[in-house]
């Protein structure tokens, strides 16, 4: 660097800047954990979408006779209580989780981004947003959901949209404080100085700055979606009945438990396997967009 | 804002026609609580009516300890914060009640120079947008003459036409300082105001941008209210200075005067502190004790009576006004005997 041309003034090392990505895959490399997160991720992304090809049946096909199997050669996963094979249903069951999941990060990301964006701007805006968002926080995530689904139908559009409105104003709070923070930089204040309009100063200046902890936060948000729609199905308030998913498969093997307990098993694992891969892989994301952070944790 | 009974303002400063900003009275408090109980809450005083004016193709020199309010100042100037009080005039026009859309058409002719050199450039940024920022906002050229214009400001600050695609951190502290200048001349303003340009480089590389800031003035006739906390630095590039104590202006004078004769005891101890270049010159040095009061709620009378050297008791009753003592030396002290008050004809400034 500086080595090269005595005559230049010194390098300095890049602290904060366009290498985010590059030190993000950087990181990633460095946090096994991460990977392992990411490659189980990938591998329950293939299964969603190659489910009819995964040696499965239709998940919907009722056989009574067949019913209550344990796990066998044929029904890898066993039967349940009509006869249906969880395997298949566990496989498609990964559809409905992983939509679900990325549907409400991606949905509660977006929204939350441009609620925070113009509360964090906009002062007498802030006292209002921030109040409401207060309020929705107040109630339990899950129950926020319940009584959402209560006003609507079952469906998956409305699980998704209500679980996305619980999720929202963490969303809201982070972009918040982030703006909060990035607009008293100074090149926030060059920038009003040399004649940026507002629009412009959050396009050019802020939102750039708000990707990299977005990011992070939206895969704990996909985590966190996923449990809920199992706990929403589990008690009979989220996915319908006809569609299975895995909170479903739970709920229906619950009173099965002594019976047949593997039922409950497969789902269960592979709920907590894509659970946790997600929340890997945030926390190598995390640690590698702030480096701050990983070294206080 | 409720004016404090003993405040003497400046009201009678001379206006010669040629003035480019004038600053009356200006003030600024901040309230140490937010929200419900803001009101009764005391304030801090950070600029307590500042009255100065900056000519065309003038640099003022604006002087203080950290915390004195200069840096509030020139935010107020840039409109980057509102006043609490207090009026600033660009070109004759009043600007503290224009709206963010009416400023910006302001802002054109009056542009900055940031202390952080590199906080103040966005770091996803690169070098060749940032300079062209101002343009953009304004409308001003379009693809390749703006690329051309932007290429001749980085020519004329001293960068090289390769760095145009690099990003801030690849930059020295010098570099980026001259990319802030690149990014201010871009829409050939007529006033820079440059809130300690140099004090975060190495004394070498503060030398080279005063430099630049100088060739750029006499090349442009740029105007520039540059804020500094020491002398030495301000004594190179300024035609008149401005010494600020704790929100307020203790003493403005033509250079030559504050370095030879200063009247003001304040301005007196930072011409102590400036350090002298003559191997075993020794000096009996006047140290200023003391700490500089709390500007929540400052002394009484004249605001440096707890610690100046020659206090009396009449200084810490009344305030002393700024008063003119010479053609265009105006000075805040009880102590100057012979001070004869401003009249507009016989203070107004010689012409430059």
């Amino acid at each position: 660097m500086a080595e090269a041309n005595p005559a230049s003034p010194p390098v300095v090392t890049p602290v904060n800047s366009g290498t985010a990505w590059r030190r993000l895959g950087a990181a990633l490399r460095r946090h096994p954990t991460a990977i392992a997160g990411a490659v189980v991720l990938v591998l329950m992304v293939l299964v969603a979408v190659l489910a009819p090809w995964l040696g499965t049946v239709d998940p919907l096909t009722v056989s009574p006779v067949k019913r209550l199997k344990p796990p066998s050669a044929q029904y890898w996963f066993g039967t349940d209580m009509l006869g249906r094979d969880v395997y298949s249903r566990v496989i498609y069951g990964t559809r409905v989780s992983l939509t679900v999941g990325l549907a409400v990060a991606l949905a509660a990301t977006a929204i939350g981004l441009a609620i925070g964006l113009v509360t964090g701007f906009v002062r007498w805006l802030d006292a209002i947003v921030m109040r409401v968002m207060d309020g929705l926080m107040s109630i339990p995530s899950v129950l926020l959901a319940i009584a959402l689904i209560a006003l609507t139908k079952a469906s998956l559009t409305n699980v998704i949209a209500a679980i996305a409105i619980a999720e929202i104003p963490r969303v809201v709070r982070l972009v918040r404080s982030l703006v909060l923070q990035l607009r008293e930089q100074p090149y926030v204040e060059a920038a009003v100085a040399s004649g940026t309009r507002v629009p412009m100063i959050l396009l050019r200046h802020i939102l750039p700055n708000t990707v990299a902890p977005l990011l992070v936060q939206a895969t704990y948000i996909c985590a966190s979606a996923m449990i809920t729609e199992a706990i929403l199905s589990f008690i009979g308030a989220g996915t319908p009945p006809n569609i299975p998913s895995w909170g479903n498969i739970m709920a229906e093997s619950r009173s099965l438990i002594q019976i047949a307990g593997t039922i409950l098993l497969f789902p269960g694992i592979f709920l907590s396997l894509t659970v946790l891969s997600v929340n890997l892989l945030g926390d190598g994301m995390r640690d590698a967009l702030d480096p701050r952070l990983a070294r206080r944790l | 804002m409720s004016e404090p009974a003993t405040v003497a303002a400046p009201a009678t400063l001379p206006t010669p026609g040629n003035v480019l900003l004038e600053v009356q009275g200006l003030r600024k408090y901040y309230p140490t609580r937010q929200g419900l109980f803001a009101a009764g809450a005391p304030k801090v005083h950070a600029v307590d009516g500042v009255s100065f004016w900056i000519r065309e193709g003038e640099t003022l020199g604006l002087v203080g300890e950290s915390g004195c309010g200069k840096s509030t100042t020139g935010k107020l100037i840039l409109r980057l914060q509102d006043p609490s009080a207090g009026s600033i005039q660009w070109r004759g026009r009043e600007i503290t009640g224009l709206n963010a859309g009416e400023m910006r058409i302001i802002r054109k002719e009056l542009q900055a120079v940031f202390q952080d050199p590199y906080a103040s450039l966005n770091p996803r940024m690169r070098a060749g947008e940032i300079v062209a920022e101002p343009l953009r906002n304004f409308g001003e050229l379009a693809g390749s003459e703006r690329k051309e214009r932007v290429a001749q400001l980085f020519a004329r600050v001293g960068l090289r036409p390769d760095q145009l695609v690099k990003y801030p951190y690849e930059f020295s502290g010098g570099q980026r300082q001259r990319l802030g200048i690149a990014r201010a001349l871009s829409v050939n303003p007529k006033l820079i105001v440059c809130d300690e340009p140099v004090s975060a480089l190495d004394v070498s590389v503060q030398a080279q941008v005063i430099n630049l800031l100088m060739d750029l003035q006499e090349e442009l006739g740029l105007s520039y209210l540059f804020i500094a906390h020491d002398l030495a630095v301000v004594e190179h590039i300024s035609h008149r200075v401005a010494v600020m104590y704790l929100g307020k202006i203790v003493e403005i004078a033509p250079k030559r005067t504050i370095f030879t004769s200063p009247a003001h005891p304040y301005t007196e101890a930072l011409l102590e502190a400036v350090p002298v270049a003559t191997p075993g010159l020794r000096r009996a040095r006047k140290v200023l004790g003391g700490d500089v009061p709390s500007p929540i709620n400052p002394p009484s009378g004249c605001r440096f009576h707890t610690r100046c050297p020659y206090v009396e008791a009449r200084c810490r009753e009344t305030e002393p006004p700024l008063v003119a003592i010479a053609p265009d030396h105006l000075v805040a002290c009880h102590l100057r005997p012979g001070s004869i008050m401003a009249d507009p004809v016989s203070a107004a400034p010689s012409a430059a």
